[in-house]
């Protein structure tokens, strides 16, 4: 039969892949739950189920469409085709103005209603989110 | 002009030096007796060529000509001369000449420092370094050339992002580049010793000098960086786990790593494989860092400028790099199997172990996080982004074994030990979880999970400064640095939990009132300054417990660009921070206010000093 040292050495390697496997499972996993998809007003519109996971909206700020209150501060994401209203209270960052990019990360309450948790600030106001520019298509 | 002029030609003159270099490498490698004097001259003038080259780009930014086009996009002549200088760096094209600068410059140190090491590894050392350099050099001249013209001359330069003239940026990049490429040298050297088969104790002793320098210098960047964000950007975290800052621990990660596997290596030849893989992973890692910054593949809120050619060059030039190292690694490196020690379940090398792979673990799960949007992006043009719950959820739970170990570890020998005397470390451990448990339960903060995480933090705690009693100053570095570890874990896990926060828009004149805090907004004052304009807002803040403080949170307004930053307003003591920033939303009469109390945040700071300190303990003593 097989030395103790073969069966010892066979045990560890078993081990050492059980534990990796079960490693990329848990990462695989909670990246799953973890991830926040990015979408546009346009592809919202679209969507044919609400989920109820956070996600991210991004496009231009409409011209004369923010207005702000102690508490919170509501404005309207445009991708120029379809729009969404969007409540919010929290910080805002310094680059967030009228007919400029803006990333908000929240939940969708419908279609044409987002409740944001987190406005994304950015540091170059000339900079403007990859996703943004996409979504803005040749804007 | 002429500063350009210079510039550029002596950026030429060095990659000649070391085309140079590889000519006289080679021919030295065949008869080595003695390093042939040239290299060292050689060497020494392509370091020499590199200061000329970087001092004219800082001359250039001094005199603000704006002929030189890096110059016209990233300075301005109204901004203060410090910020002038740290602009040289605080760009692209500046940024690579610094890399540049550095490599050539630790492997000058490296030829000079390195003795009782034969002839055959320094030069293939020299060999592999100037790989790197020169690909940097054919980089930095074809895609990022810091002297490029402009014609018409503009009479005046962009400026340069208000929220990169910063003290604290300004010394970040310089710092976190020596540790960057101080891991060049380990992986020059690691190449080198492998092709020679001399992965040995004594290469160990000879390249952990290399390992602390660069360890030291990455832990205080990305401090650095840390501490930037915390008050410059205004979201009152220290790490937001941005693409960024994660690119900056990653190396950090294998690095020490491999910092602690050298400690392995320098009793007995064992872990060599394992030692060579991280020394390549640690340089690619760094190498990657600065492709995903620069390349602006990175979907970051850091992003600056980015151009994809960059992007591909680093790309392909890290392939080469890696698959180079690979191939050295299959082909010479044999793992001797002769002569190796007996092995032991129970000993100090049994711990290291279990902790280097907790810690691959948090570097893979950085890595996926990191990587995993931009490879979905790529496959399937879907966008998503990975967030902090990702990493905390899959990093916390596995800290508590990896504190037990930090804490147990240490103290057991180097081959094999026995644990009669360690009744001790029981005691300990039962004290800390009842002290936890007792902090926990004072502050309703009853959760399971924060229990056991406190509990082996105060564990490593309680047993790092035990061992300052016991043991005086026998290695005392390890245990500075880990005693570190323990505050550092203990220090973000209250802030944390006691953190509170009010965000709020106020007028001048309006007061916020909860039943705890008291937010009155008395006035605002304007000022000019040189190169911004800035509001001050002045607020009282009344506690319940009848303190009173005053806080005036800024938001200046830069003319070159124009944009607008809020300059926190942190009181900083012992115990905590209050740290107030204010926002202005565009044709409103609201400021946007943020008020958080940060429990132990100095701490926090003071902690990673205290890492890096061990290891510069180590490395002088050394010396000593």
């Amino acid at each position: 039969m097989y030395g103790r040292k073969v069966k010892l050495r066979f045990l560890f390697i078993v081990i050492v892949l059980i534990t990796l496997i079960l490693t990329i499972f848990l990462i695989l996993k909670s990246l799953e739950e973890n991830v926040v998809y990015f979408q546009s007003p346009t592809e919202i519109k679209s969507l044919t189920e609400l989920k109820n996971s956070k996600i991210r909206v991004g496009g231009m700020v409409k011209k004369g469409s923010i207005e702000i209150k102690s508490n919170e501060v509501n404005f309207v994401i445009t991708d120029y085709k379809n729009e969404i209203s969007v409540s919010y209270s929290g910080a805002i960052p310094n680059l967030f103005a009228e007919d400029k990019g803006v990333v908000a990360e929240g939940f969708l309450k419908d279609k044409n209603f987002f409740s944001a948790t987190k406005i994304l600030a950015k540091h170059d106001e000339n900079y403007m989110p990859p996703e943004v520019k996409e979504a803005l298509g040749d804007k | 002009m002429i500063y350009s002029l210079i510039g550029h030609y002596s950026l030429i003159l060095g990659l000649i030096a070391g085309l140079v270099l590889f000519y006289l490498s080679f021919k030295n490698f065949k008869n080595s007796i003695f390093l042939n004097s040239k290299i060292l001259t050689f060497t020494f003038l392509q370091f020499f060529f590199v200061v000329i080259s970087f001092l004219s780009l800082v001359l250039s930014f001094i005199v603000s000509d704006f002929s030189n086009e890096t110059v016209f996009n990233n300075s301005h002549t109204t901004k203060p001369l410090f910020y002038k200088i740290s602009g040289t760096w605080g760009n692209h094209e500046g940024s690579l000449l610094l890399w540049l600068l550095v490599l050539t410059l630790f492997i000058f140190i490296f030829l000079l420092r390195t003795k009782n090491q034969p002839v055959k590894y320094k030069i293939l050392t020299l060999v592999f370094q100037q790989l790197i350099i020169v690909g940097f050099f054919i980089f930095l001249i074809k895609t990022s050339n810091p002297f490029n013209y402009l014609f018409p001359v503009p009479e005046e330069g962009l400026g340069l992002n208000p929220i990169l003239q910063d003290p604290a940026l300004a010394i970040h990049p310089p710092i976190l580049y020596l540790g960057y490429v101080g891991s060049s040298i380990i992986f020059s050297s690691a190449l080198a010793a492998t092709s020679l088969k001399m992965i040995s104790p004594n290469w160990a002793v000879h390249i952990k000098n290399w390992i602390l320098i660069s360890w030291i210098f990455l832990t205080l960047g990305i401090l650095l960086g840390s501490i930037w964000a915390y008050y410059e950007l205004g979201w009152g975290g220290f790490w937001f786990w941005d693409p960024v800052e994660n690119v900056s621990l990653m190396p950090w990660l294998a690095l020490t790593t491999l910092l602690h596997c050298i400690m392995v290596l320098e009793r007995k030849s064992s872990l060599t494989s394992w030692i060579i893989i991280l020394s390549i992973a640690t340089f690619t890692l760094s190498m990657c860092g600065t492709f995903l910054v620069r390349s602006g593949i990175l979907n970051s809120v850091h992003t600056f400028a980015n151009d994809p050619e960059r992007g591909l060059f680093i790309l392909i030039f890290l392939f080469v790099l890696i698959f180079l190292s690979l191939f050295i690694f299959f082909f010479f490196h044999k793992d001797e199997k002769l002569n190796r020690p007996s092995f032991s379940f129970l000993s100090k090398e049994t711990s290291i172990l279990i902790n280097n792979w907790f810690m691959m673990y948090f570097l893979s799960v950085v890595l996926i996080g990191t990587i995993y949007p931009i490879f979905l992006d790529i496959i399937s043009s879907e966008k998503i982004s990975v967030g902090p719950p990702f990493y905390h959820k899959l990093i916390i739970p596995f800290l508590i074994p990896f504190l037990l170990m930090m804490a147990i570890g240490p103290k057991l020998k180097w081959i094999k030990s026995r644990l009669n005397d360690k009744i001790y470390l029981i005691l300990l451990l039962l004290g800390s979880i009842l002290l936890a448990f007792l902090i926990l339960k004072n502050f309703n903060q009853n959760f399971l999970i924060n229990t056991i995480l406190i509990s082996s933090a105060l564990y490593l705690f309680f047993v790092t400064i035990r061992d300052f009693f016991i043991r005086k100053f026998e290695n005392i570095s390890q245990n500075i640095a880990h005693f570190g570890f323990s505050l550092l874990i203990l220090s973000i896990l209250f802030n944390n939990l006691f953190s509170s926060e009010i965000i709020t828009n106020l007028k001048v004149g309006e007061t916020f009132d909860n039943s705890k805090t008291k937010i009155i907004f008395e006035s605002v004052d304007q000022k000019k300054e040189k190169n911004y304009d800035s509001i001050i807002a002045n607020f009282k803040i009344q506690s319940s417990n009848g303190k009173k403080d005053k806080l005036s949170p800024e938001l200046r307004i830069y003319n070159q660009p124009v944009i607008a930053t809020s300059e926190a307003d942190i009181k900083t003591t012992l115990m905590s921070d209050k740290f107030m920033v204010i926002n202005l939303v565009q044709n409103q009469d609201f400021f946007n206010v943020r008020y958080q109390v940060k429990p132990f945040m100095l701490w926090i700071w003071i902690s990673v000093i205290l890492i890096s300190f061990g290891g510069l303990i180590s490395f002088l003593k050394k010396r000593l």
